[in-house]
C-alpha cells in the first residue's frame, strides 16, 4: 500500500440498532496528513460513524478501509497504527500519568518517548500524581497522551472538547495543532462549529446519519448559499436581500438610493459563514 | 517484538502495583479472613474438632471472595469507567490483559492461604498442612474456577452501584448453604445435594483434605472434578459474554 493511498475511505456505510439507523449510507475519504472533522449535531452518528471505524462496532453494511484494512478485523497490526481519544474513557485511578504511559508503551512496537509525549501534552507538572487528583482538563490531556504514545500514523478524536471551559478548548486545540505538525492524520468529530472551523482541513456535515456538505470549512461557507445584502431603507427597516450577483444588485440599491438622494444606512455585503450552511443544513424542515 | 507472555507479566505488574495502592482492597482482601479467623476462633477456641472445621473453611471462602468477588467488582468498575473500553482499542492481546488479571487473582490467594496457613499453625493448633500438592491443586483449581466465574457474572451485573446487591446474592447463600452442609452431618439432605453441586463445598473439602485430615489427593478427586466443571463453564461464559464497554441502557 503507497503512502498516497487515503487514510480512511467509507462507502455506503450503514449502521442499524435495531428499529434505529444511526448511520444512512455515509460516503467519505480521508486523506493522509489531514485533519478531517466530522461535524454534527447530537445523535448525528459521528460516534457510531467513529467507533465502526475504530473496530469496536461492526457495521450493517458498506465498505470500510482504515489504513487498507478492515477494522471489523481488530487486528493487532492495525491497533499498532491508530491512536483513539474516546469520548469518555475512564483510567486507572491508582496509578500516574508517567505509569500509565510507561505501560501503554509497551503495547506498542515503536513508541514514542515518555517524557516527551509528557511535554506535548503539557503533563510534566502532573507525571507523578495519581490520576484519581487529576482535573477532568487534565484527564482529557492524558487521553490525548495515551493515544499518542504509541506513534499512530492516524488518530480518532471522538469529541475532544465537549464540556471544557473556553481556556481547557484552546489548550486542547494547541495540542491537536501539534499533532498535525507531527504529521498525524486527524479524524475528529465535534458538534463545534468554530472547532471545525479552528482545526480542520475538511469538514463533513453529517445529520440523522447522512452527509450533507463536505469540503473544506471556508468553501463549505462560500459554495453552498448566497451572497446577502443588508441595508435601511428609507423608513429605517433594516432589509436583507440574497442573491449569486451581488454587483448587480448593489448597482441597483445604490443607483435608486442616489437618485432619491437618500443614504443606504448600514450597507452590508456578506457571505455566509459556515454557521449559516451548517443552521441551514441542519435545521428541521 | 513485544510478545504476549511478557505483555502478561507487564499487565500483572501493573495489577500489583495497583493493588497495593488501594488500601481497602488490601485491606479486604488480607485483613477480613483474619478478623474471621479471630472472631470464630475466640467462639470455639478449646474445641480442636470446631476448629479443624473452621480453618479450611475460612480458607475456602477466602479464595471465592479474592476471585469471583473481586473480580466481578474490578471487571464492572473498569467497564462502567471506560478503562475496558481504552484497554480494548490498544493492542494489548486479550489474553495478555486476562493473564495479567488473572495471575493478580492466583497472587492474592497465594498470600492470603499463606496467612491462614500460618495461623492455623500459630494459633488453632492445626499444625503444617498434611499434603502441599493437595493443597497447591485445590487452591489453583479454586482460584481458576471462581476466578473464570466472577468475570462471567460481571457480565450480569448492569452496573457498579447494583454490584454488591449481585454478588452477595450469589456470594452468601453459597458460603452458608457450603459451610452448613461441612459443618454438619445432621444438615438436611438437599443442602448436602446443593452444596456438593457448588465449587465451593468441594474446595473446603479439598482443603480440609490438604490442612487438617491429610486425606489423599485421590479420595477428593469427585469433589476436584466438580470445582473443574464449573471452571470450564465459567471460562466457556466469561469468554462468550464478556462485554468490554458500558451499555447504554
Amino acid at each position: 500500500m503507497s503512502d498516497t493511498a487515503p487514510a480512511i475511505e467509507v462507502g455506503a456505510l450503514r449502521k442499524r440498532y435495531g428499529e434505529f439507523e444511526a448511520v444512512r449510507g455515509i460516503d467519505i475519504t480521508v486523506r493522509r496528513g489531514e485533519v478531517f472533522g466530522l461535524l454534527g449535531p447530537n445523535g448525528a452518528g459521528k460516534t457510531t460513524t467513529v467507533e465502526i471505524l475504530e473496530g469496536y462496532r461492526a457495521r450493517t453494511s458498506g465498505e470500510v478501509s482504515v489504513l487498507g484494512q478492515d477494522p471489523a478485523r481488530r487486528s493487532i497490526e492495525l491497533r499498532r497504527r491508530i491512536g483513539i481519544v474516546l469520548q469518555s474513557g475512564g483510567v486507572y485511578s491508582h496509578i500516574t500519568p508517567r505509569e500509565a504511559l510507561r505501560h501503554w508503551a509497551s503495547f506498542y512496537p515503536h513508541p514514542r518517548d515518555v517524557e516527551e509525549v509528557l511535554a506535548l501534552a503539557g503533563l510534566q507538572e502532573k507525571a507523578d500524581e495519581r490520576s484519581r487528583r487529576l482535573s477532568g482538563g487534565q484527564l482529557r490531556r492524558l487521553d490525548f497522551a495515551l493515544a499518542l504514545v504509541g506513534d499512530p500514523e492516524l488518530m480518532f478524536l471522538d469529541e475532544p472538547t465537549t464540556g471544557f471551559d473556553p481556556e481547557a478548548r484552546r489548550a486542547a486545540w494547541e495540542t491537536i495543532r501539534s499533532l498535525r505538525e507531527l504529521g498525524k492524520t486527524i479524524l475528529l468529530t465535534t458538534h463545534y462549529l468554530d472547532e471545525a472551523q479552528a482545526l480542520a482541513d475538511r469538514v463533513a456535515i453529517v445529520k440523522d446519519g447522512r452527509v450533507l456538505a463536505i469540503g473544506p470549512p471556508q468553501q463549505l461557507g462560500v459554495g453552498a448559499a448566497r451572497y446577502r445584502v443588508a441595508f435601511r431603507d428609507a423608513e429605517g427597516t433594516l432589509r436583507e436581500r440574497q442573491t449569486d450577483d451581488p454587483t448587480t444588485l448593489l448597482h441597483e440599491l445604490t443607483g435608486e438610493a442616489l437618485a432619491r438622494g437618500e443614504q443606504l444606512q448600514d450597507l452590508a455585503v456578506g457571505r455566509p459563514s459556515l454557521e449559516d450552511v451548517y443552521l441551514e443544513l441542519t435545521a428541521d424542515a | 517484538m513485544p510478545d504476549a507472555l511478557q505483555l502478561s507479566w507487564r499487565q500483572y505488574r501493573l495489577e500489583r502495583r495497583m493493588f497495593w495502592r488501594n488500601p481497602s482492597a488490601a485491606f479486604f482482601n488480607f485483613a477480613l479472613p483474619l478478623l474471621f479467623l479471630a472472631g470464630a476462633g475466640a467462639i470455639f477456641s478449646g474445641n480442636q474438632q470446631d476448629l479443624d472445621k473452621l480453618v479450611p473453611s475460612i480458607a475456602g471462602m477466602s479464595v471465592m471472595s479474592t476471585t469471583f468477588t473481586a473480580l466481578a467488582y474490578n471487571i464492572v468498575f473498569l467497564r462502567e469507567r471506560g478503562v475496558l473500553k481504552r484497554i480494548h482499542g490498544t493492542p494489548l492481546p486479550t489474553i495478555s490483559y486476562f493473564g495479567g488479571v488473572a495471575a493478580n487473582a492466583v497472587t492474592n490467594t497465594a498470600l492470603q492461604i499463606a496467612i491462614i496457613v500460618v495461623a492455623g499453625r500459630v494459633f488453632f493448633g492445626i499444625g503444617w498442612p498434611q499434603n502441599w500438592l493437595e493443597l497447591i491443586v485445590f487452591v489453583l483449581a479454586g482460584v481458576v474456577s471462581l476466578a473464570a466465574l466472577g468475570v462471567a457474572f460481571a457480565h450480569v451485573i448492569p452496573n457498579f452501584e447494583s454490584t454488591a446487591a449481585y454478588v452477595n446474592a450469589v456470594f452468601l447463600p453459597v458460603v452458608a448453604v457450603s459451610f452448613l452442609a461441612f459443618d454438619s452431618s445432621s444438615a438436611p439432605g438437599f443442602i448436602d445435594t446443593i452444596a456438593d453441586a457448588l465449587p465451593l463445598k468441594p474446595l473446603i473439602e479439598g482443603l480440609s483434605g490438604a490442612m487438617v485430615t491429610g486425606s489423599s489427593l485421590s479420595s477428593n478427586l469427585d469433589g476436584l472434578a466438580v470445582i473443574v466443571l464449573w471452571g470450564a463453564f465459567g471460562i466457556y461464559l466469561a469468554v462468550h459474554g464478556f462485554t468490554w464497554e458500558q451499555s447504554r441502557t
